[in-house]
């Protein structure tokens, strides 16, 4: 029982050590600036950081846009992907293997490294500061295909072949047949694909150019680079704010999300 | 089979067709755009051939990110995907506390990368952010832990272990709670030691999980620079530059396309390595049956 | 196939720009470079609201994070055809800004008399960077000097003349030495001075260190650069040397200075005039502000944004952007923008407006910067201005950091720099 403790305080010294950075800006953005760096019992609470920091940006339009983006990708990846995976499972093709190995190619070389490339091509498209040119490299999805596609492949055939019997077509038996039976995948990528595209960056940075089209993450990088100096409490507030969604989200469905992952066999 | 060909094709081709514009054209659209120079103003651009890559080989930024990046990725993937597996064993006993701790762990990585290296920034202040208040209390000096070169690219290995650590222990989580309980019985009754069968059994299990966290830690590794462009700019002196910031750089601060992309076909051929090694050598056995 | 259909179909409405182009001038963009939330902000949206309310013309300012980023948006946006119509950007970005070629000239947009006296009104400090080849491509707009501000209470504590800030370098390592603090432990409470020493502010400071021996850092053309020049060297060691025991080894960040001042970490910051009404409001502490010094006097450097216009824009638009500059950079307006920011006012004419001298009389800090002008030299500016920065940083950090000596890190800084502006020459 011995190492049973030690390894149990050895856990709790990480957790410990894995929540202090999140405590610590919980602090400042709960008291006034004047405490942000004093650990002090008798500091005040306050409320003021967060309401400094909602109305100084447009954190609701910002909060909009990337509920906007992340439905839109989320929503083009599952029409995409499940017509693709569901060929690549269970059809057979002249260059099936060749064209699976060009998708998977892109688990490897995401769209994200190809900045320059894919700006050029959105310019082209007249897409540039818009929230489909955000999207638009993301949505066909290699990791969703093949994610779908392992699925797919454990699906009895016995149930496609009578669905075939009664006469349905071929997306009539991908609808009723393959996606209900997939739904722990779904439910996981989703939940992959929502906090990666959430949680973006540097590409969105490219891409937009004005407050309407900013997603959060670069709303609060534009607030937080401040040539007058930083206010440690406001920006803790803010970049609280504006992880709390999604947070609360995962609070609310944690049992569901890692049980999806175990079912959708990611492992 | 003719028709089922031509379903097939019908199936793939939207996805297939938004993969390619997106991953594999503007991949050969870089590499021709490394062969020419940049468009500046009344200048167009105009063939150079092998110029590019050769003002690389004379870039010691260039090297000095190639490095940097080779030490953040040696650092972070083998320890965030350790770490990882250690949270994933640690939360999946009857621990006490142990819904708590699994956010702890988790919380991270639901956050933005960008938010993250904000509270790092106060986190890391010299003086009088925590980490040298705390360091202090304890007696040691004063750190400029991202001022130093010799600290700033640790600090921000730390900040992307921080980050994905707890990403990778949920598909560890998820793998282990799907082994048969009845191995461990098993291995309870042939008086195998915890450490004997978690090399024995429980790990080479998990190694499907392991290669797919691999690859997602080798991605990151080159993918993820949002904190770079928040913390550290590259600097000092470099210190901090990674490939995929240094592109970002290039491409869009200094407005030269071709040395960016230039820079972009290096970073693909590293990639490109790296997906071969892996799904060519380790993932013939694990990946597909 | 059913998912495309649905995805094209979607396409006009997500697609459609955020900023929906401008048929008549009526409606204007322009890139400002604060951060979003900065009190400015609020500043600049009330002198766009009252731009409608007074002529009907919509100005939408774009807030786009600080000088670099805003740059980098403006390039990239109007490489990809959706730039603003103007935009507030380094004025040492001009070289560089040119020869990307997407100017447009204020000539070429039409200066009719009084648009030519206007062009005149300004301090001829803030035009230095705006005319090439005999045409006006500028015009200035929130302007500044390096200043130091310092902690008066500090200085009184340490024994020091709270009313005399030291003129020379000397006196300066000194107060700097005298001011940082340490306790029991040896553990430093409070610095002496602190310099931003970070890509994107270092080259700015040292243009000032390098003006206070006399030495320029580029031409005018901004086709050379001088960073290896003995005095050059001789500013680098100086910085150098303020550390250990008058500041923190190693590279300070411009971002904290001002927290790192608010808080009593630091005694002394050089920082810009556009931070005092900032300062002013948040500091619990009597400050000072003076002109920073110099080997044997006070020297410093000029530095902040400037109005461009851009070559994309129809002429209608362009013309309007023209107009709405000349609105804001009144006399009136320029001194309401330098009492509310800490700015320098961009003419003389604003100092003589009431608001101004009123404001100047009850708060005489805020003339220190103008009073400086006559010792400032300009900021580096020259082709390829981003990535010239960024060699010279990058040497400065080295050193800084104890990497490298003055004398070697600023060869290789002028050996890259000749090599990126041979083209230019």
């Amino acid at each position: 029982m011995k190492t049973n403790w030690v390894l149990t305080a050895a856990s709790w010294l990480l957790g410990f050590l894995w929540v202090m950075p999140l405590l610590y800006a919980l602090w400042a953005a709960i008291h006034p600036s004047e405490y942000a760096t004093h650990l002090s019992l008798l500091a005040p609470w306050t409320g003021h950081n967060f309401a400094v920091a909602w109305a100084a940006a447009p954190f609701p339009r910002y909060l909009l846009n990337t509920f906007i983006l992340v439905t839109l990708v989320l929503v083009a990846q599952f029409v995409l992907c499940t017509p693709a995976a569901y060929a690549f499972a269970r059809m057979r093709f002249p260059g099936r293997e060749v064209v699976f190995a060009i998708v998977l190619l892109q688990l490897m070389v995401m769209p994200d490294v190809l900045l320059v490339a894919n700006y050029t091509s959105l310019a082209h498209l007249g897409l540039v500061d818009s929230i489909l040119g955000i999207a638009l490299p993301y949505l066909g999805s290699a990791f969703g295909i093949f994610l779908l596609r392992q699925t797919f492949r454990q699906v009895p055939q016995e149930l496609d072949d009578a669905a075939r019997l009664e006469g349905s077509g071929l997306l009539a038996i991908i609808w009723r047949v393959y996606v209900p039976l997939a739904r722990p995948t779904y439910v996981a990528y989703g939940l992959v694909s929502v906090s990666y595209h959430w949680n973006n960056f540097l590409w969105p940075l490219i891409v937009t150019n004005s407050v309407s089209t900013r997603p959060l993450t670069v709303g609060l990088s534009v607030f937080a680079s401040t040539d007058q100096g930083v206010d440690w409490s406001v920006i803790s507030a803010a970049t609280l704010m504006t992880s709390a969604p999604l947070l609360l989200a995962f609070l609310l469905f944690q049992r569901q999300f890692v049980q999806s992952f175990m079912r959708a066999g990611i492992r | 089979m003719r028709r089922e060909t031509v379903h097939a094709w019908l199936l793939l081709t939207p996805a297939l067709a938004l993969l390619v514009a997106f991953t594999h054209w503007p991949a050969v659209a870089t590499l021709w755009d490394s062969l020419s120079s940049t468009p500046r103003g009344a200048r167009p651009a105009h063939w150079v051939g092998l110029a590019n890559f050769a003002a690389l080989m004379d870039d010691p930024v260039f090297f000095q990110a190639l490095w940097n990046n080779f030490i953040y990725a040696i650092a972070t993937i083998p320890v965030s995907v350790v770490l990882a597996l250690a949270m994933a064993l640690a939360v999946n006993r009857a621990i006490p506390g142990r819904a708590a701790l699994r956010m702890a762990f988790f919380l991270p990585t639901m956050l933005p990368m960008i938010a993250i290296a904000n509270i790092w920034l106060f986190f890391y202040t010299p003086d009088y952010g925590l980490l040298d208040q705390v360091l202090g209390a304890l007696g040691f000096g004063r750190h400029n832990w991202l001022g130093d070169p010799a600290l700033a690219l640790p600090s921000l290995i730390a900040v992307a272990v921080w980050k994905e650590a707890g990403f990778f222990m949920i598909f560890y989580l998820a793998a282990l709670q799907s082994l048969p309980p009845v191995l461990r019985e098993a291995g309870a009754l042939e008086g195998a030691s915890d450490w004997y069968y978690l090399r024995r059994v429980t790990l080479p299990l998990l190694m499907p999980t392991t290669l797919f966290v691999l690859v997602n830690a080798v991605v990151n590794a080159f993918r993820l620079v949002d904190h770079v462009v928040v913390m550290t700019h590259g600097g000092p002196d470099n210190a901090t530059n990674l490939l995929l910031y240094y592109i970002y750089e290039t491409g869009f601060r200094f407005m030269d396309t071709a040395t960016a992309a230039a820079l972009t076909v290096v970073l693909l051929v590293i990639l490109g390595a790296l997906a071969g090694f892996q799904f060519g050598v380790l993932g013939r056995r694990v990946y597909y049956r | 196939m059913l998912g495309r259909r649905a995805l094209l179909g979607a396409l006009p409405v997500l697609a459609a720009p955020a900023i929906v182009r401008a048929q008549t001038a009526q409606s204007l963009t322009f890139y400002y470079p604060i951060a979003v939330g900065g009190p400015l902000q609020a500043v600049m949206d009330g002198y766009c609201a009252d731009y409608k309310k007074e002529t009907g013309v919509t100005v939408n300012p774009v807030y786009a994070g600080n000088y670099g980023d805003a740059l980098t948006k403006a390039q990239t946006a109007i490489k990809a055809g959706q730039g603003p119509h103007f935009a507030v950007l380094l004025a040492a970005e001009m070289h560089s800004l040119q020869d990307a070629d997407i100017l447009v000239s204020l000539d070429e947009i039409g200066l009719d008399a009084d648009g030519k006296k206007w062009v005149d009104s300004f301090y001829p400090a803030f035009m230095a960077n705006s005319h090439v080849g005999g045409k006006t491509w500028s015009v200035p707009f929130q302007r500044s000097t390096l200043i130091a501000y310092y902690n008066k209470q500090a200085f009184s504590e340490a024994g020091l003349d709270p009313e005399a800030f030291p003129k020379d370098w000397a006196g300066m390592s000194k107060a700097a030495q005298t001011l940082t603090k340490q306790d029991g432990s040896g553990r430093v409470t409070r610095w002496g001075i602190k310099i931003a020493g970070d890509l994107g502010n270092a080259q700015w400071t040292f243009g000032a260190l390098a003006n206070q021996v006399g030495q320029k850092l580029m031409n005018e053309a901004g086709t050379e650069t001088y960073f290896d020049a003995p005095k050059t060297v001789e500013a680098l060691t100086y910085w150098r040397d303020l550390a250990p025991r008058g500041t923190p080894p190693g590279i300070s960040a411009w971002p904290v200075l001002s927290p790192d001042f608010l808080e009593g970490n630091t005694a002394i910051i050089w920082h810009t005039t556009g931070n005092l009404t900032n300062l002013r409001g948040k500091a619990k502490f009597p400050f000072g502000v003076a002109g920073v010094p110099g080997k044997d006097s006070p020297h410093t450097v000029v530095g902040g944004g400037n109005l461009y216009f851009f070559k994309h824009a129809s002429a209608a638009e362009r013309t309007a952007s023209l107009r709405f500059a000349q609105w804001i950079s009144a006399p009136e307006r320029a001194a309401d923008w330098s009492i509310k920011t800490g700015y320098i006012a961009s003419s003389p004419a604003a100092y003589d407006t009431p608001a101004l001298k009123q404001y100047v009389a009850g708060f005489p800090a805020a003339a220190v910067a103008r009073d400086f002008l006559p010792v400032a030299t300009g900021e580096l500016s020259t082709f390829e201005n981003q990535r010239i920065q960024k060699v010279l940083t990058d040497q400065i950090q080295a050193v800084l950091n104890g990497q490298k000596e003055p004398g070697p890190a600023l060869a290789d800084a002028q050996r890259e720099s000749t090599r990126v502006l041979r083209q230019f020459l």
